[in-house]
């Protein structure tokens, strides 16, 4: 089948182009509302729990949940359906556990609530860290996946595609902060839930719209084990760790969970939840079908001549099914993907280096509105420039170590410390610092020692540690550094005041 | 401030975060019991999931779809009870700090 793919069609520029024209015009809207530091983080707090479900869907779905997930249905069948379970479960953990405390105790970042009763300096410093680490290596995956993803769908160089998403995207944070980062993030979901849909449907006319057509169409082609599970989770250890990772990563990711500063309270702090869960939960249930649809209509063989990874399924099969103009749709949809979620994590970045590591340390609290936005927008051109280079740098790299990476930071450095600083009481500056940093650097340095990177990057014959994912021993042992350190170094201060704390977590009383 | 510590100490914030941790733990609970347990079937009971249930489809793909269902509807249980049940409770509380 020849394709279009690789080089720039008129169908393709024409749909990037109105889609960058309109989230350009939004932040211009946006940026003559943004004066003040909480219209620049949040919004104002004026978003709707129905935006907001779309917002934090938009932040979540990444080009890996759909042209990864489509892809490795694509060529390994059900083992890809496993991976779309796991990228949902943890939400409606997030609610249960983090949601409401978060937004009635914080103001901007996560890093308020672990530092609300105790040692502003020592505890800003190293939760800032934590957050940042994990929107770095979020970032360097996202941004590799792009300038491949770019490259493959419109034919630019590598390079060239690394600086496009890189500006377009600093302009909208720049001068739109969150409120212009929420409408881009809210017009990718709607554009990528109404893309797949379409696509969905399209494959299914193909087979009666009966899903048990596709699926012994797909066990005529390849055999019943294709919708089997197969050789994904051969070791439920590694398995059962992976999934810890996804569950409570997503409880520790500073870009998700700045997105409950931008409503007005927990009453829609909880519905945005369910509106996300509803709307990922949609996208993980029908991406499979559009998965399988590629692997029997567009076929395994040349979807892996295009692209090993299969990255390219779900782009061959809307070309196949919609021709070139369709192709064009989808393909911008997928760099609106990119785009939104760089924006995301970069306001993120810069969140956690202005506020919390600017105002709250350097300046001990004080400092100006129009200082604070000021030093938010240098913060941010600084993310920005960085993830330009670090895209460039990290060029060729395997893009699941930086997500697995990116994840098992945030549930090992930034989760457990978020929880208990909400739930016990005996939580001291000094256990919750020692937990931060030894999640840090247990889950970075098991990951470099685990068959991902010591084996397939660094290319020896056994990894020093067995599992790929760490997330099993690292967010164990800063749970267990928190109790030991904090009862070995206790703190009375921060014990009398949770009970301050406590009455504001539960019944939002102060909270903004 | 004394109004705060004496709202800690009573019994119906008390009982108010005890319900509410509660009510988290079980659905946390139960999120763990489908999506760990689905996981450990893949892991040591591939039989299971590969049994058909119609002439192709096998369980294995419904279960997928279920857990997902699962999740939504916990987090749907969740936010019903915490927007009418708990934020009762909250107010009242709230209504008797301002006396």
């Amino acid at each position: 089948m020849p394709s279009a793919l690789g080089q720039p069609t008129t169908s393709g520029i024409l749909f990037f182009l109105l889609f960058v024209g309109i989230s350009l015009a939004i932040t211009y809207w946006a940026a003559r509302r943004t004066k003040t530091t909480t219209e620049y983080y949040a919004a104002a707090r004026s978003i709707t729990a129905f935006q907001n479900g779309l917002a934090l869907a938009g932040d979540y779905m990444s080009a890996a949940s759909f042209l990864g997930i489509a892809g490795m249905v694509a060529l390994k069948g059900f083992d890809g359906m496993i991976y779309a379970v796991g990228w949902l479960v943890g939400w409606p953990v997030l609610l249960f556990l983090v949601a409401e405390p978060l937004r009635n105790l914080g103001k901007y970042t996560f890093a308020d609530v672990v530092a609300y009763r105790l040692q502003n300096k020592p505890i800003r410093i190293a939760a800032a860290i934590g957050g940042i680490l994990t929107v770095t290596f979020y970032l360097i995956a996202q941004m590799v996946g792009a300038g491949n993803l770019i490259k493959l769908m419109f034919g630019f160089s590598y390079e060239t595609a690394i600086i496009i998403v890189g500006l377009v995207m600093l302009v909208y944070v720049l001068f739109g902060g969150m409120i212009a980062t929420t409408w881009v993030q809210i017009i990718k979901a709607v554009l990528l839930l109404a893309g797949v849909t379409f696509l969905t449907l399209l494959t299914l006319a193909h087979f009666g719209f009966q899903p048990g057509a596709l699926y012994a169409a797909v066990a005529a082609k390849y055999g019943q084990a294709a919708l089997e599970p197969g050789t994904l989770v051969s070791n439920p250890l590694d398995a059962v760790s992976l999934g810890l990772a996804l569950m409570f990563g997503l409880l520790g990711l500073p870009h998700i969970l700045m997105r409950f500063y931008t409503v007005p309270d927990a009453k829609e702090a909880r519905k945005s939840v369910a509106y996300a869960t509803g709307f990922i939960g949609f996208f993980y249930c029908i991406i499979p079908l559009v998965g399988f649809g590629a692997s029997v209509l567009v076929g395994r063989e040349v979807i892996g001549t295009v692209d090993k990874g299969g990255n390219m399924a779900a782009l061959l099969l809307s070309e196949l099914l919609g021709g070139t103009p369709f192709l064009g749709f989808i393909a911008a949809v997928a760099f609106a993907t990119i785009l939104a979620v760089v924006a995301g994590l970069t306001l993120a970045g810069a969140s956690a280096l202005s506020h919390d590591i600017y105002v709250n340390v350097v300046k001990g609290g004080r400092a100006t509105e129009m200082e604070q936005v000021k030093v938010a927008r240098v913060a941010t051109v600084f993310v920005g420039i960085l993830a330009i280079i670090l895209g460039i740098v990290f060029k060729g790299q395997n893009v699941a170590f930086m997500v697995g990476l990116a994840f098992a930071v945030a549930c090992s450095a930034n989760f457990p410390a978020l929880f208990l600083s909400i739930v016990w009481r005996k939580l001291s500056t000094a256990g919750a610092t020692a937990s931060i940093i030894v999640g840090a650097l247990l889950a970075t340095t098991l990951i470099i020692l685990s068959p991902t990177v010591w084996v397939d990057v660094f290319k020896n014959p056994a990894p020093i540690f067995p599992l790929k994912n760490p997330a099993i021993v690292s967010m164990t042992a800063s749970f267990v550094t928190a109790f030991v350190v904090s009862l070995l170094v206790p703190e009375k201060e921060a014990e009398s005041r949770f009970e301050a704390e406590k009455v504001r977590t539960y019944l939002a009383l102060g909270a903004e | 401030m004394k109004d705060i510590k004496k709202i800690e100490a009573s019994r119906e914030f008390k009982s108010l975060v005890a319900l509410r941790w509660a009510m988290a733990g079980v659905l946390t609970l139960l999120v763990f019991i489908s999506y760990y347990g689905f996981i450990l079937m893949v892991g040591y009971s591939k039989a299971t999931l590969a049994r058909k249930i119609s002439e192709v489809t096998p369980l294995g793909i419904p279960l997928v779809v279920a857990v997902i269902i699962v999740s939504f509807i916990l987090t749907l249980v969740y936010v019903f009870w915490a927007n009418s049940k708990y934020d009762t409770m909250v107010e009242y509380l709230r209504k008797s700090l301002d006396h």
